[in-house]
């Protein structure tokens, strides 16, 4: 208000201190001001709390609609994460198979052996013999039966690598399978990079696709909330009209509907956060089972303090945008006629 | 603290609500505007209130000319004129304290000083022991008491009153009426429009009168005139 006195001609001051002491407004400290700024804003947020609490139904319906949008990409983020763990797992034991020519006798697998652990990139070698491998295969469920009908032992010996930490990248693997391949006796270098690739791949594919489905779902988050707080505009259309008439400024009209865009989205982050969990929780058998199928330490990532704040945060910013968006197309049509 | 000056008004439809109206109130001045519905009344309170702009001419308020102020500072003019609705504009959501504590959460007054405040307005219109009671629960004469106590709770140096005993029978409307003269007493500009010529005859105040948007008397009643001529 002492920005307002500036523009207030003498004539009005005078008036004022006729009248008993004038306009009060005008003569508000500015610690006072700051501190009725402060009470402005806990009472704008605490009244549009009551509001939602109020109508504790369409309040829930909305909070539900912006938590089931906001907790789909908040999942496949947290099961994209858990996948690139697997990838990471396995590309660190990413190992080279070498299978030697079945005429290559134990005697040169070993000399082999001998001479690569020598080579920088090698950290470990392993010479699996053929009659281990054989049996290895027959205490394999479903196998041992169809082995018996095979004469003798068409396996090789195999020798496993395992590089060294240093050399684990694709290229320095493709790179040392291809000078073992060049090897006397060796028949075939498998390196399990391709299926390790084709993961990464599709993991880079679905996480374009979370990306792109979690921004479509937060342009809906957010109409959705614009859309909510219009209708609250709307429903109090006079309250703002006599606040406008007794000369409330734009900042004082829309802070309670900003604050009430605000409490939808915590609202909706935690029933997101919720939901996540309880899918989550839901889904953790079977994909437990899966992965034990698989041999796979593989397990759905819960939601860690990080994530919850991430998402909690995301979700209250994501309301006060809406509400934003919907004050700003709507209030300034709400002039007293 | 009002003066107009060649002030028209004319709206879209090329309806012109005001033509080259003149005339300044000053400070503690108590004034009537009258004429018949749609003579521009309405009109020339929507141009003080800055519901409306001047087409032509100059409305200055406060010595501050209107035409120039930004949307921006509308709220800070208003902060400085009450006024008195004939429908009260009441809201039936909260409480009587709660209606005439409006124009002070929105100035920012601590809240402990609102409940001072509040209080002793309420008590100017003999409302202090129904400040718990939501307006709805209250009688015409009430709420209209109501609304001239959210009118003056932060003592703006100038105070318009559109019909302001409209639905009112004749002893509550005189009683209201001494309300007016009682704040133009401690200095403020009263400005009150109403139709109702028995009311402004009683009161002998100046008197602007308005037919077809022009200003066509400015003085005491017409009728006091001729009697004293």
């Amino acid at each position: 208000m002492t920005v307002c006195r500036r523009h207030w001609r003498p004539g009005m001051a005078e008036a004022r201190q006729q009248t008993t002491r004038g306009a009060a407004s005008a003569q508000t400290p500015w610690r006072d001001q700051l501190r009725s700024w402060f009470s402005h804003h806990r009472r704008s947020a605490h009244d549009s709390a009551l509001r939602l609490r109020n109508a504790p139904l369409s309040s829930l319906m909305t909070g539900l609609v912006m938590g089931i949008a906001l907790a789909l990409p908040t999942a496949l983020f947290l099961i994209m994460a858990s996948i690139q763990q697997i990838g990471g797992g396995w590309e660190q034991a990413g190992r080279l198979s070498v299978y030697l020519t079945p005429d290559t006798g134990i005697e040169r697998a070993e000399a082999l052996a001998d001479r690569w652990i020598e080579n920088a990139a090698v950290g470990d070698v392993t010479v699996i013999p053929r009659d281990e491998a054989m049996e290895t295969m027959r205490s394999s469920e479903g196998l041992s039966g169809t082995l018996d009908f095979l004469d003798g032992n068409p396996l090789p010996h195999t020798l496993v690598l395992t590089p060294d930490p240093a050399y684990r990248e694709a290229a320095a693997l493709e790179d040392l399978a291809e000078r073992l391949r060049q090897a006397d006796g060796v028949d075939e270098v498998k390196l399990d990079l391709a299926w390790l690739q084709r993961l990464n791949a599709m993991a880079k594919v679905l996480g374009r696709a979370t990306q792109a489905l979690a921004l479509l779902l937060v342009v809906g988050v957010v109409l959705v909330i614009a859309n909510t707080v219009r209708l609250a505009i709307e429903s109090r259309r006079r309250e703002i009209i006599v606040a406008r008439l007794v000369g409330g400024t734009d900042s004082f009209v829309r802070r309670p509907f900003l604050y009430t865009g605000l409490w939808y989205g915590a609202l909706g982050g935690l029933l997101a956060w919720w939901l996540v969990e309880v899918a989550f929780w839901w889904l953790s058998g079977p994909v437990g089972r899966l992965a034990e199928l698989y041999n796979s330490g593989f397990e759905l990532q819960r939601p860690g303090i990080d994530e919850v704040v991430l998402l909690l945060g995301c979700a209250v910013v994501l309301g006060w945008l809406g509400a934003w968006w919907a004050v700003h197309r709507h209030l300034r049509a709400v002039e007293p006629e | 603290m009002i003066e107009f000056r060649q002030v028209t008004k004319r709206y879209e439809q090329q309806f012109t609500a005001l033509r080259g109206v003149s005339f300044a109130l000053g400070r503690g001045e108590m004034a009537f505007l009258t004429g018949h519905s749609g003579a521009g009344k309405s009109t020339l309170l929507k141009l003080i209130m800055l519901m409306e702009r001047a087409t032509a001419g100059q409305v200055l308020v406060g010595g501050q000319a209107l035409e120039k102020t930004p949307r921006r500072r509308i709220p800070y003019i208003r902060r400085h004129i009450g006024v008195v609705f004939q429908d009260h504009q009441l809201l039936f959501d909260r409480t009587v304290f709660d209606n005439v504590a409006m124009p002070l959460q929105v100035t920012g007054v601590p809240p402990n000083e609102i409940g001072r405040r509040v209080r002793a307005a309420l008590d100017k219109v003999g409302l202090l022991k129904k400040e718990q009671l939501n307006p709805i629960s209250l009688s015409g004469g009430e709420q209209q008491r109501v609304g001239i106590a959210r009118a003056v709770v932060n003592k703006p140096p100038l105070l318009l009153a559109d019909e302001p005993t409209g639905n009112l029978d004749p002893a509550l409307s005189s009683e209201i009426m001494d309300l007016f003269r009682e704040f133009s007493r401690v200095g403020v500009c009263v400005m009150v429009a109403t139709h109702d010529i028995g009311l402004i005859e009683t009161m002998a105040q100046r008197t602007l009168e308005l037919s077809q948007g022009e200003l066509v008397h400015d003085g005491l009643p017409a009728a006091l005139e001729t009697g004293h001529g």
